[in-house]
């Protein structure tokens, strides 16, 4: 009998340094308002710690958003400019729901378990299945677009989408409902979900939130329906010869991408405490476009250092460059396209390689010259 | 046109006509698979060989004509459908997946959970290769273990009949003879329709053979036949095309 290849149970592998850097990664985020607090003295709701914490859940939430586009364009292969329509479908869905329906329901409808008032939660329970089931059907959408058309064809009809749908949002005739062009504002959340009240609370929520869907999709992609979304990336018709459906596969993509993309933009409102018509626009499609450029196609974490960049380069370009920073930021883009082709994580992971045997050299190379000189101090050199 | 055993054909293609966008490539195609029997279609570049097996699998269905595939018409159907009824095939320019390592590649194929594990021992039998290189992504491969992974895949999920392109496209002679061991063995337990430009190969495999020029079908029978008749040889497949005999002769000569 043949001898089986060792598969990935029969041996325990040590951790990787992806894990590691998750662990790390999730330690630092969460010590840092505490170490803040500590350097900065001022308190953990207020100041520098309270600045710095509101950053940090614009950066989570974008992170998840770009991390949702990066399994459609990276992982998929499908360029969709309409993504935003998920974000901003989310942020509507929570945003109209918690501003028109929650509050008359939490006042004429109080839901008691002995003596804990269980309304709320609820009401939030609800709300979360309506913004699952919104994200589900503007993917459906989508994924029911692309069945005959793509590449730019494709492309060129989810910005139509999109841009119809920010139309609907921004019309006069909705301004009641979805405040127009101003946008929904004034949405009404539990205090211990009030960033402004909480912020600590919104910030290990986010946090909590970006990790678990890093999880989530990179068990997702490494699953064998995301080994499939990976070939049919690479040729439909191959996948068709060997018994799949590239549509049903296209769809499932387009449906995981858009509930990720939905429950970012659910957050994203809850951080602003608002949705505008611009979490559906196109530049919001785009904005995820450039995350998931920079940090690497098709790498998960390269999306959340494409957001983690963007962030850092929108708060300080502003304050250094007023209201030219987006042309220096076209033109730092410009560079990390050029000089690292394939995003951060990317090119990194492709010259690893090189740079370690590059390293080894440079090891090698010392240590070539300590074994030349050892013969002279008399000592032996070490045997091979 | 020669011996049929009636009622014995898993395949049977009649008279299909197939275009490419406006292209009529096929024009009167047939084409019959006996049941445990290696069929190879032969005929110059471009007569219509692959279109042929195109045709079958669904990626360019037929206009016209019919494909019977163990008793059921077949043409029409989308591709994954008539995949998943038991026909595997193996395209000529290594589709393998090559974002995925040897083993994705594999598992992929399944069509039942656990098709893999099931003939994990015969397919690195056939092509121990694929056992050292595992865990390698598909890019890292030499195009004969490409080639290997290609047909390897095909033998994943339970086929009753493999349709392979041209499998000796661009190999090393070492390999050529590797390749035509895995195919003969494979013919042990699946039916298999061959397209193949290398003769020599091609008969010492095949017990029948069906001639495809200019994209109609002109002449089909058994391979003994074929071997003998020269001139035919020579008239459809080229003059440059050398039949074992010849190359015997040729042997004899020399020596």
């Amino acid at each position: 009998m043949a001898e089986k290849p060792v598969t990935q149970k029969a041996v325990k592998k040590p951790m990787k340094v992806k894990e590691v850097g998750f662990l790390v990664f999730i330690a630092l985020m969460a010590l840092l308002p505490f170490v803040l607090n500590l350097i900065t003295g001022t308190g953990l709701n207020e100041g520098v710690t309270k600045f710095w914490q509101g950053q940090l859940i614009a950066f989570f939430i974008m992170a998840v958003f770009a991390m949702s586009y990066d399994l459609l364009i990276g992982f998929g292969g499908i360029l969709s400019f309409g993504h935003a329509a998920s974000f901003g479908g989310g942020a509507y869905a929570f945003g109209l729901l918690m501003k028109h329906w929650a509050p008359n329901f939490v006042k004429e409808n109080p839901i008691m378990l002995g003596n804990t008032d269980l309304t709320m939660l609820v009401v939030l329970l609800v709300v979360l299945l309506v913004v699952l089931l919104v994200s589900v059907a503007v993917g459906l959408l989508f994924a029911v677009t692309s069945m005959r058309l793509k590449g730019t064809y494709f492309a060129m009809i989810t910005l139509a989408l999109s841009t119809a749908l920010f139309i609907i949002i921004k019309s006069t005739d909705l301004h009641e409902w979805t405040g127009a062009d101003e946008g929904l504002h004034g949405i009404s959340l539990p205090v211990w979900l009030n960033p402004t009240q909480n912020r600590l609370t919104v910030y290990f929520i986010t946090l909590a939130f970006l990790c678990v869907s890093y999880l989530l999709l990179r068990r997702f992609v490494n699953s064998p329906t995301g080994r499939v979304i990976v070939a049919n990336r690479e040729n439909e018709d191959r996948m068709r010869m060997i018994g799949y459906n590239p549509v049903t596969y296209r769809t499932i993509a387009f449906v995981v991408a858009s509930i990720f993309a939905g429950l970012a933009g659910m957050f994203f409102s809850i951080w602003n405490m608002s949705a505008t018509p611009t979490m559906i626009s196109a530049v919001t499609t785009v904005n995820a476009l450039i995350m998931t450029i920079m940090g690497g196609m098709g790498t998960l974490i390269g999306p959340i250092f494409g957001a983690a960049i963007s962030q850092i380069i929108q708060q300080f370009f502003y304050t250094w460059f007023g209201a030219r920073w987006p042309l220096i930021f076209g033109v730092l883009f410009i560079l990390i396209v050029m000089f690292l082709p394939y995003g951060i994580v990317g090119t990194w992971r492709l010259q690893k390689g090189n740079l370690r045997e590059g390293w080894k050299r440079l090891l090698r190379l010392f240590t070539t010259k300590s074994e030349a000189e050892a013969p002279e101090s008399g000592q032996k050199p070490p045997s091979m | 046109m020669s011996e049929q055993i009636p009622g014995n054909d898993l395949l049977v293609v009649d008279r299909i006509e197939t275009f490419i966008g406006q292209f009529h490539i096929l024009e009167n195609v047939s084409v019959c698979v006996p049941k445990g029997s290696i069929t190879v279609m032969l005929g110059r570049n471009g007569a219509g060989k692959t279109t042929t097996l195109k045709s079958i699998i669904g990626l360019t269905p037929p206009r016209e004509g019919k494909i019977i595939f163990d008793g059921m018409e077949i043409q029409g159907k989308q591709a994954f459908n008539i995949a998943n009824l038991g026909i595997g095939y193996v395209p000529e320019n290594r589709a393998i997946f090559r974002a995925l390592s040897v083993q994705e590649n594999l598992k992929l194929a399944e069509r039942k959970k656990g098709d893999f594990e099931r003939k994990s021992d015969f397919i690195f039998e056939l092509f121990p290769d694929l056992k050292r290189l595992y865990k390698l992504p598909g890019n890292h491969l030499s195009g004969g273990q490409q080639q290997m992974l290609a047909v390897a895949r095909a033998l994943v999920p339970e086929n009753k009949l493999l349709l392979i392109d041209e499998p000796s496209e661009g190999l090393a002679p070492i390999l050529i003879q590797q390749m035509m061991e895995a195919i003969r063995k494979l013919s042990e337990t699946t039916t298999i329709l061959l397209v193949e430009q290398n003769f020599i190969m091609a008969s010492q495999l095949a017990e029948r053979y069906t001639i495809i020029d200019d994209g109609k079908t002109v002449q089909e029978g058994l391979m003994k036949d074929l071997i003998e008749d020269t001139d035919l040889i020579h008239h459809y497949l080229g003059a440059s095309i050398k039949t074992r005999k010849e190359l015997e002769m040729e042997h004899e000569s020399e020596n």
